[in-house]
């Protein structure tokens, strides 16, 4: 299973809570799917003193919207290239390392893959299991809204 | 209605398949001698313990299935539907050859199964044994190979792959219990348990319930000689550790996908030489990059057993001496030959010392030639199928060479040791086909570059390094091979040679759509895909695969064999019906 993450109601309010501090309206600061990792290796990866530095801050990021895991799904995976999801076998779905997921506020309706879109949302940096779907997740954007570029 | 539903079993009892009870192992199941399985019968209805009657050969069940079945009144389906009643035994094990007639009923169900239990020699024929995989490996990949690794002039060949001197051959039916269509799980686990099974099954029948890995068991060879051997063995692939391919030697599960679970089943057998990628499964959740939802850390638990970490060719290197060795050199799958060795694409800028299959094989043989009892080593060109997915030709022919590269060096080593038996085989096809060249000489863009008949004529790839592989792959005459099953995507032409290809992409609607990247490239047409549209690209097809085998041993494959049969060949080659 791929790890993913949802975004619990806890992380959810958190995210809330925290926005509500800083101001909904604040633009955030730039952060490139490209900046998420200092060190890749086979041993592990480790975020970039940029994303630790932003951890907990409202930020900004570019990127393709994977296609959502279920049609009602309030969070999406944002990636740095339009995916193909499961290219090689008939039921797995392994997503890349240099992933965020998104979570919105509010249902809406879902981009094509192919359309570059900029999220803002709180980082939120640190190993999460969501209690209801189990997805393990170390990186989310949470309480963010979108736009096409 | 009660009447017509008496009459309809009345009349399906006549044909002899009466009632819908499943049977575990299915019906003419072949079955090594000695290996333990599971017995599972799955009835249609609720039906009562007492009433149900198992023999075996017309007599009571319990001596030759060696214990008693556990009745399961109802076993529970999604949101707990009932399912119907269930006995299962598992760790059966039946010591003598023979035709074993399985006769179960209870009220109107009844079920009639047949398993051929086989015995081996009683001497081995050969010691070693260096399984070699392409996977998806079909027809045309070897052509392809053949035709730009050696050339050819006035029609002949310029030379011949490893693979054209092995001097056994049998075709092979790869079809799942599930469907003619195939993947590298269920056809794998029929090499390596001699069970053909379901989509995505590893070393299980696949039962109706939904838990993954509580599915009737039968042996993996890794099981059978540690069982029966004191043999090593070795796993070495391009792909994950835990991919279907690999896993199929070692593990049990209903889901390929239960890759984190794979990983303990691969630490549970303990194969002496694993190498590969897929490192994010060894991983404790609360690193960056692991894909585990546990705090395993196999890493640490692999080397507390002993073993020796590698996680790069320099590594490889010096670990290549000890008993014990895993290298895990990618987190995911490892790049494609094509990349790792020339366009330094995909994913190499951040692994750029990932070894390729010929080394790693050769530090795997180096060091389970060691063991004085012999070893079984099961090679993967793992990306010939993960290029031919994506349509990505280029690529799945350059991992092809590194395979047929990969055969040469296993054949030197029998040269060196000739109780080694070497079979090399694809576990499915893909629909690939060369139909010409593309002349990029011409003048002309797209489909006009296309050359078919006589206008083909020859390829024009050099090798000036003698490494084996064309110094370019976008010659300027090159084959023009192409893949029967496909879906919506631009065709280009051309070799990808920014990165792998990546045909289609998923839309808001779940529905795989052309990728645009692809769209503006001079001379590229829309190819509307004949596949269903959640079909993300190609998929295996149900061709036969041809087997080749050189060695002791290597005569038993002829003509059509099953997949599953490939197993018996294997146990008989190793004697692995008599305890060594």
């Amino acid at each position: 299973m791929a790890q993913i993450a949802a975004v619990s109601r806890r992380t959810f309010l958190a995210g809330l809570a925290a926005l509500s501090c800083v101001g909904a309206a604040e633009a955030g600061d730039r952060l490139t799917l490209d900046e998420l990792y200092g060190k890749v290796s086979v041993l592990g990866l480790a975020f970039s003193d940029k994303v630790k530095a932003l951890d907990g801050k409202t930020v900004s990021m570019r990127g393709f919207m994977a296609p959502p895991l279920k049609a009602e799904a309030t969070f999406f995976v944002l990636t740095e290239i339009p995916m193909a999801l499961c290219p090689f076998c008939s039921s797995d779905a392994d997503w890349p390392s240099n992933i965020v997921v998104v979570y919105i506020d509010e249902k809406t309706t879902f981009v094509p893959p192919s359309r570059l879109i900029e999220v803002t949302g709180m980082l939120e940096v640190g190993s999460w299991t969501d209690p209801e779907t189990g997805f393990v997740s170390l990186l989310r954007l949470v309480h963010s809204s979108f736009e096409t570029v | 209605m009660h009447t017509l539903l008496l009459a309809l079993a009345a009349s399906t009892a006549l044909i002899g398949t009466a009632g819908a009870a499943t049977v575990f192992p299915l019906d003419r199941a072949t079955i090594l001698a000695g290996s333990p399985f599971d017995f599972k019968v799955e009835f249609d209805g609720s039906v009562k313990a007492e009433d149900v009657k198992i023999a075996v050969n017309g007599a009571d069940y319990k001596a030759a299935l060696g214990g008693d079945v556990e009745f399961i009144a109802s076993e529970k389906g999604k949101d707990d539907a009932a399912l119907g009643s269930a006995v299962l035994l598992r760790g059966v094990k039946i010591d003598k050859a023979g035709a074993y007639t399985v006769e179960v009923s209870a009220g109107d169900e009844k079920k009639s199964v047949t398993w051929d239990v086989y015995a081996t020699p009683e001497a081995p024929k050969a010691k070693n044994i260096i399984f070699l995989l392409g996977d998806g490996l079909s027809v045309a990949h070897r052509t392809a190979a053949r035709l730009m690794a050696k050339g050819m002039t006035e029609g002949k060949a310029n030379g011949r792959l490893a693979m054209d001197d092995l001097d056994h051959m049998a075709f092979i039916g790869t079809s799942a219990t599930n469907a003619i269509n195939t993947d590298s799980a269920n056809t794998m686990s029929a090499y390596m348990t001699g069970h053909k099974t379901a989509i995505n099954a590893l070393g299980v029948y696949a039962d109706r319930t939904p838990p993954t890995q509580d599915d009737p068991r039968v042996e993996t060879i890794a099981e059978a000689l540690r069982r029966t051997t004191k043999k090593s063995i070795g796993l070495v692939v391009t792909s994950e550790v835990e991919d279907a391919t690999p896993a199929a030697v070692v593990a049990h599960t209903r889901k390929r996908d239960d890759k984190a679970d794979i990983v303990g089943m691969l630490y549970d057998v303990k194969p002496e030489v694993v190498l590969g990628g897929g490192s994010a499964y060894f991983l404790s959740k609360d690193v960056p990059g692991s894909k585990r939802k546990d705090d395993k850390d196999y890493i640490k638990l692999f080397q507390e057993a002993g073993y020796k970490l590698a996680t790069d060719k320099a590594e490889l290197a010096t670990a290549a001496g000890s008993d014990k060795l895993l290298g895990l050199f990618h987190t995911g799958n490892m790049d494609y030959a094509l990349d790792r060795m020339q366009l330094k694409k995909g994913s190499v800028e951040k692994f750029p010392n990932q070894p390729g299959l010929v080394e790693m094989t050769k530090v795997a043989l180096d060091n389970l030639s060691k063991n004085p009892e012999g070893f079984f080593l099961m090679v993967e060109a793992s990306c010939i199928d993960k290029a031919s997915h994506p349509l990505d030709m280029e690529r799945a022919v350059f991992d092809t060479i590194e395979f047929d590269q990969t055969v040469a060096l296993a054949r030197e080593f029998q040269a060196k040791n000739p109780d080694t038996l070497i079979v090399v085989t694809g576990d499915h096809t893909h629909g690939v086909s060369i139909v010409g060249i593309i002349d990029d000489t011409i003048g002309k863009e797209g489909r006009e570059k296309f050359q078919v008949g006589s206008n083909a004529g020859f390829p024009t790839y050099t090798d000036e390094n003698k490494d084996g592989y064309p110094d370019k792959i976008d010659a300027g005459r090159r084959l023009a091979m192409f893949v029967s099953n496909y879906p919506d995507h631009y065709e280009t032409f051309n070799p990808k040679l920014d990165g792998p290809f990546e045909p289609a992409v998923k839309n808001e609607k779940g529905e795989y759509v052309a990728n645009d990247k692809y769209k503006d490239v001079p001379g590229a047409i829309f190819v509307e895909g004949n596949l269903p549209k959640d079909e993300s690209t190609g998929t295996h097809t149900v061709d036969d695969v041809v087997l080749q085998a050189a060695g002791p041993g290597a005569d038993e494959f002829k003509g059509y064999m099953e997949e599953s049969d490939v197993y018996k060949v294997l146990a008989d080659t190793l004697a692995l019906g008599v305890k060594q």
